[in-house]
């Protein structure tokens, strides 16, 4: 069925196979692969995208349930050619290594920061317990987090 | 791994969608947050022919009082009842259950009314809804209006594991909860790995107090040690009209002990979850007792 | 020991021991990294594979008629069509051979058994749910122990193979380690199993291959840690041209070792490529993941301590049984049959050790990857830090001192250890004490014992302490190969006329951040900044050989490359310089960036002399300013430290939780402080994975269990404990920069030290030991005298 969904601010019209999931819509129909796939069960967050401004994980959605919806990817963090605040962050306090679990870390990170500019260690936690990341241990992402809400709005 | 292929409907009304559901037959499914059923068609462990997805039906996304009760539409999401201030004020074990469902992701997209007719004996909702004796709003496109809505006891709507009581071509519109006149409590206790693990043993406790201080109502439900989410009634008898007190509740740990029927699996032998089902009856009834004296 | 490691660069310049943030995130938080799924090539066909759903059965016939038929299908390989162009089987990195696709049994639960190629993804994973296979079961062999007391042979495919034996080994002194046990005051001993395990990296594996039908030149674009190697192996297995044959790694999402051996998803790829003619995609799923590919560990282990009447160790011996699976497949050095497991006598000196293994093939998936692990050091250091708490406690003593007290002394190195190793630096003291005064240990000593004296305590507390020693950075070539390749490895920098440089790295990141710390290496020994150096690897036709990047080798051998091929470049610089302002060589003096006249203010740039190899080089002297070193490390380099944990024991529910930890790790000189620190915490969280979930186990028939996210327990951020670092710097005396291997540190030093802590909170109920993953039943089981296998 065809279907319309605003991508970082973008109309996109395409033809979809109803089983067709949202993530390989993004990565493959539309050619976004900032989004990644770790898991097929609901369990990594590397498909992490904003659905109407919350994350979820775009395995676990159909492309058809984005028809009329905003989909925000790592693509779509910064704005007008500046990056977000948590981008500089995430490079500044090492919130990352391999980078894969990064886009749907950040994209957590920044919407909780909309909610609560001055999170506490443990709800940051709380927040980014739906991602995985396999490298960093997490104390350097909560740091880059943190600091992103204390330098960026 | 992908879901078999579906036919897809996203109706613009709720009678359409019941239309749709009762049109599909067996082959139809109600696609709520769809956080276990598309996981469930990716793994090949459900494969509709046909789904009506709901999403759209921004009328099903409430949690209101209703007549004196707290009433969950089709389309509140976890992390809805997590945050609704009407819950954490009228419902101790409900608003304890809610952080722990599955993961924030997760919590921004299913809900509770799916996991509900889920009936997973591992899905945390249904020893809630069974602990604070809950009813299921079930909707269909009946011929005759007055079966067009049914109001189904929990207990009643629990068939079996991942097997509700709805008939065919119903849905789950809502699920509604009573609300407590008085001093009352809960709590939700929930044994997992990790954050996203299915409960080990989650133990519901619910506890009412009448004006002297002794139990007007006590409710308890097991998550994960049965074949499908259990209700404790020994434990919530014994325990009516009695004066709260850590013997009371370890009597209650006890017939849960001794009610549910746990596999032992991975997650441990059967004796040691039936000695953590005993343990967090008593810590729960503990802390649902502290909340229903405002000490907590 | 000292503590700091004195800057010689500037911060511009960035040389050793600067934390400057890392080149390649640029891209990675922008979404723009380039992921072996993010590739698409015109007219690429994607895979999907069949897997067995049993463990042990001989197939019979496979019919693959629908999923041909099926629009979008192009082909359907099976090991049938594999065998007609001799590829059913291949190499392992331990010699052995492993079934590509299977034609005679399959032998663990998800082997590949054939292979569908279509248009997408969709319709080859719908294309492999109408393949009908018939399976004949037989006996699925679970355990090593029953696969060595069976009469059912596993592998009847290899000739001569009469049981199930997969290797043995032995290592050490037997008369001399009998002789102390003889005249020892006391024996403690342990029994334990190192729980089956799967790096899980976030990233699964996958390739595209690229096969071009008119010149035969394959491209290969896939997620390997040690793309030179795999090049070879390739062309041994394939019998392609090497020069025709180019591995392209791109950006790897983790690897810890899963992305070592060659799979056979890859070959099959590459040989439909061939055969197709167009590019075909294959992304395993994280089934596919954990259930065939490389796991590790899964040594069940036996070890005693032989002690003296004061206190000292005077010998060990140790007697392991390893499951191997179904192929042997460990990927480690040819002479080393269980690895470096002989490193298990750990931070002690005593004189005698013996030690002898056995593998056992099974029912399971190959592997015996080193996980985050130089080749089975971290079972060794698990075994020895375990026994060493269990003795300590057994002679009444702190385990900390008696740890000290047997400890080898700062001033015995180099130290030649029992079994052979020569450790070349350390001070074991220096972080033990550290880490004690990190964690104020006397202060958490005494909250235990007020805590745990209560008979009634339903939170008890516990510390638990590793001091582990690592051996990373393979080889000597002498005694160190895979598969016949020495394990050197190779960096090749050429500086360009404005001074800028290129590095080409024979070593692979998959995450660690080569393309600054490399970079930083050439800016201390040149003085270039290292933002002007770009760092190349994974791609085979434009970087030296190397073996890869796994058992922490990047540093200690691709790090001293670099080191080596820069003080090469500098040699000749040093002549431009001479040559440019007309003084004799002898006379310059040498800072990072900067030849100078002693005794004058006259100087040339690293730059200058850089553009003058091009533009105006002394007569009789080669143009350029480019150089490649292949550098055979004369030894390995010994990191080592000391992980102190606090935990609180719910007696109720056998739940544990991090209350305290500190860390402190010596690996010698840290070229990023900031990057390095990133490891550790990267690896203390994996340890502490195993220690508290994360594990694979199978039922009685074979079927595995931790199959997916749900099964396989990764912890999360909620888990996770929160870690105080500390450092001491004890510079490897053989390594060009002093500098050891980091990576694999703390996976391999902290579970111990986690389960030493949950044992420690249950000593005074009578506990000795919990295996791995010490989940809350087992606690339970442990505190109620309740056997809870599994």
């Amino acid at each position: 069925m065809q279907i319309n969904v605003t991508i970082n601010g973008t109309g996109e019209t395409r033809d979809v196979e109803s089983r067709r999931l949202l993530v390989d819509f993004i990565r493959t129909d539309l050619g976004m692969t900032g989004t990644h796939i770790g898991c097929d069960t609901t369990s990594c967050g590397a498909c992490t995208v904003l659905l109407d401004g919350k994350p979820v994980k775009s395995c676990t959605v159909l492309a058809v349930q984005a028809d009329g919806h905003e989909v925000t990817t790592v693509e779509g963090l910064g704005q007008n050619g500046e990056l977000h605040p948590i981008q500089g962050a995430f490079k500044e306090h090492h919130g990352l290594q391999c980078g894969f679990c990064t886009p749907g870390m950040m994209l957590v990170g920044a919407s909780l920061l909309e909610n609560n500019p001055s999170p506490t260690d443990e709800e940051v936690r709380w927040a980014i317990s739906g991602n995985l990341c396999r490298c960093t241990g997490y104390m350097n992402i909560v740091a880059a987090i943190q600091a992103a809400g204390g330098d960026g709005s | 791994m992908y879901p078999s292929a579906f036919e897809y409907s996203a109706p613009g009304t709720l009678d359409e969608a019941l239309s749709a559901l009762g049109e599909a037959g067996d082959e139809g499914r109600v696609l709520a947050g769809g956080q276990s059923l598309i996981p469930m068609m990716k793994l090949g462990l459900a494969a509709p022919g046909c789904l009506i997805d709901i999403n759209g039906l921004s009328e099903l996304s409430y949690i209101r009082e209703s007549n004196g009760d707290l009433a969950i539409g089709a389309l509140a999401r976890h992390a809805d009842v997590a945050a609704s201030d009407l819950v954490g004020r009228t419902n101790g074990t409900l608003a304890a259950a809610a952080p722990w469902i599955s993961d924030p992701l997760v919590r921004n997209r299913g809900t509770v009314c799916g996991s509900v007719a889920h009936c997973d004996p591992e899905g945390d909702w249904n020893s809630v809804m069974l602990a604070v004796g809950a009813s299921v709003v079930a909707r269909s496109a009946a011929k005759r209006r007055k079966n067009r809505e049914r109001v189904i006891p929990i207990a009643d709507f629990v068939a079996g594991p991942f097997t509700n009581s709805l008939n065919p071509g119903e849905m789950v519109a809502e699920v509604r909860v009573p609300k407590y006149r008085g001093a009352a409590g809960g709590a939700y206790l929930k044994l997992e790995r990790k954050i996203g693990d299915y409960a080990t043993v989650g133990v519901a406790a619910h506890l009412a107090l009448d004006a002297a201080g002794n139990v007007a109502e006590a409710g308890l439900a097991l998550t994960s040690v049965h074949q499908h989410n259990l209700k404790v009634t020994e434990a919530e008898a014994l325990m009516a009209g009695q004066t709260p007190s850590p013997e009371l509740f370890a009597e209650a740990a006890e017939a849960a002990a001794r009610s549910c029927d746990p596999e032992s699996d991975i997650r441990g032998p059967a004796d040691f979850k039936r000695a953590v089902v005993a343990e967090y009856t008593r810590r729960g009834f503990a802390a649902a007792l502290k909340q229903a004296r405002g000490e907590g | 020991m000292s503590t700091v490691h004195e800057l010689r660069t500037s911060p511009e310049i960035g040389g050793v021991g600067h934390s400057v943030l890392r080149k390649e995130d640029d891209r990675f938080i922008r979404g723009a990294g380039s992921y072996i799924d993010d590739l698409t090539l015109p007219g690429m066909l994607h895979m999907a594979i069949l897997r067995s759903p049993v463990a042990h059965a001989r197939i019979g016939s496979i019919d693959s008629s629908a999923a041909t038929a099926l629009d979008g299908v192009l082909a359907v390989v099976t090991g049938e069509a594999l065998a007609a162009h001799g590829l059913a089987w291949m190499p392992t990195l331990s010699g052995d051979t492993q079934a590509v696709l299977a034609t005679d049994k399959v032998r663990f639960q998800g082997q590949e058994v054939a292979a569908v190629i279509a248009a997408d993804p969709y319709t080859a994973a719908d294309a492999v749910k109408l393949i009908e296979v018939e399976y004949e079961d037989l006996e699925a062999i679970t355990t090593p122990q029953q696969s060595l007391s069976t009469d059912t042979l596993i592998r009847d495919d290899k000739e001569g193979q009469t049981d199930n034996t997969a290797y043995t080994w032995e290592a050490g002194d037997q008369d001399a380690a009998d002789a102390a046990f003889a005249a020892a005051a006391r024996v403690v001993s342990l029994d334990t199993h190192y729980p089956r395990s799967h790096p899980a990296p976030l990233e699964t594996c996958g390739v595209v291959a690229d096969v071009n039908s008119i010149t035969g030149q394959a491209t290969i674009y896939m997620t390997s840690q040690a793309p030179h190697a795999i090049r070879t192996v390739f062309a041994l297995v394939a019998g392609l041209p090497e020069e025709k044959i180019r591995i392209v790694t791109r950006d790897i999402g983790g690897g810890f070792g899963n992305k070592v051996p060659v799979y056979p998803g890859y070959v099959v790829a590459t040989a439909a490529s061939l055969l197709i003619g167009k590019p075909v995609k294959w992304i395993e799923s994280r089934t596919e993941n954990l259930i065939s590919t490389g796991f590790a560990r899964d040594f069940h282990m036996h070890a005693e301590l032989a002690i003296d009447g004061e206190n000292r160790i005077t010998a060990m011996r140790a007697d392991i049984l390893s499951d191997q699976g179904a192929f042997y497949s460990d990927a480690q050095p040819s002479k080393f049959r269980a690895g470096l497991f002989h490193i298990c006598t750990g931070s002690y000196d005593f004189p005698a050790a013996h030690v002898t293994a056995k593998g056992a093939y099974t029912n399971k998936a190959p592997g015996g990857v080193a996980y985050r692990c130089s080749f089975r050091v971290t079972e060794a250091s698990y075994l020895i830090e375990r026994l060493v708490d269990n003795a300590a406690h057994e002679v009444g003593m702190d385990p900390a001192d008696f740890r000290s007290l047997n400890f080898i002394g700062a001033d015995q190195f180099p130290y030649l250890s029992p079994t052979g190793f020569v450790y070349d630096s350390g001070d074991y003291h220096g972080a033990m004490d550290m880490a004690k005064e990190l964690i104020d240990y006397d202060g958490w000593r005494a909250r235990q014992a007020e805590q745990n004296s209560d008979p009634g305590a339903d939170k008890l507390i516990g510390i638990g302490i590793a001091s582990f020693t690592e051996v990373v950075g393979a080889g000597n070539s002498r005694e160190f190969d895979i598969l016949g390749l020495k394990m050197f490895d190779s960096a090749e920098l050429r500086v360009h006329p404005t001074g800028k440089a290129i590095l080409k790295l024979g070593v692979q990141t998959q995450g660690q951040g080569h393309e600054t710390t490399f970079a930083q290496i050439v800016a201390e020994e040149l003085g270039i900044p290292y933002s002007d150096i770009k760092v190349q690897y994974g791609d085979t036709d434009n970087t030296p050989y190397g073996l890869g990047t796994y058992a922490s080798r990047s540093t200690p051998v691709g790090g001293a490359a670099t080191a080596v091929v820069s003080r090469k470049l500098r040699a000749k610089a040093r002549k431009l310089a001479a040559h440019l302002l007309e003084a004799a060589e002898e006379d310059l003096e040498w800072e990072p960036g900067k030849f100078t006249v002693r005794g004058t203010d006259q100087s040339v740039t690293i730059q200058d002399a850089a553009f003058a190899a091009y533009t105006n080089h002394p007569e009789g002297m080669e143009a350029g300013l480019e150089g490649v070193t292949y550098y055979d490390p004369p030894n390995m380099t010994y990191p080592f430290g000391t992980y102190i944990v606090v935990v609180e024991v719910d007696t109720g529910d056998g739940t544990w939780k991090v209350l305290d930890m500190a860390a402190v790790d010596d690996c010698g000189v840290r070229i990023n402080p900031m990057i390095v620190e990133g490891q550790i915490t990267g690896g203390l969280t994996e340890g502490f994975a195993k220690a508290n979930m994360q594990w694979i186990t199978f039922d009685d028939d074979g079927n595995c269990i931790g199959s997916n996210f749900m099964d396989y327990l990764v912890p999360t951020a909620w888990e996770t404990p929160r870690y105080k670092l500390g450092e001491t710097v004890t510079p490897s005396p053989h390594h060009p920069i002093g500098a050891k291997g980091v990576g694999e540190s703390a996976t391999v030093g902290s579970p111990a030290a986690f389960t030493n802590a949950v044992v420690d909170a249950l000593r005074s109920r009578g506990v000795t030991n919990i295996d791995m993953p010490v989940l809350p039943h087992r606690v339970w089981g442990a505190l109620n005298g309740v056997d809870v296998s599994p």
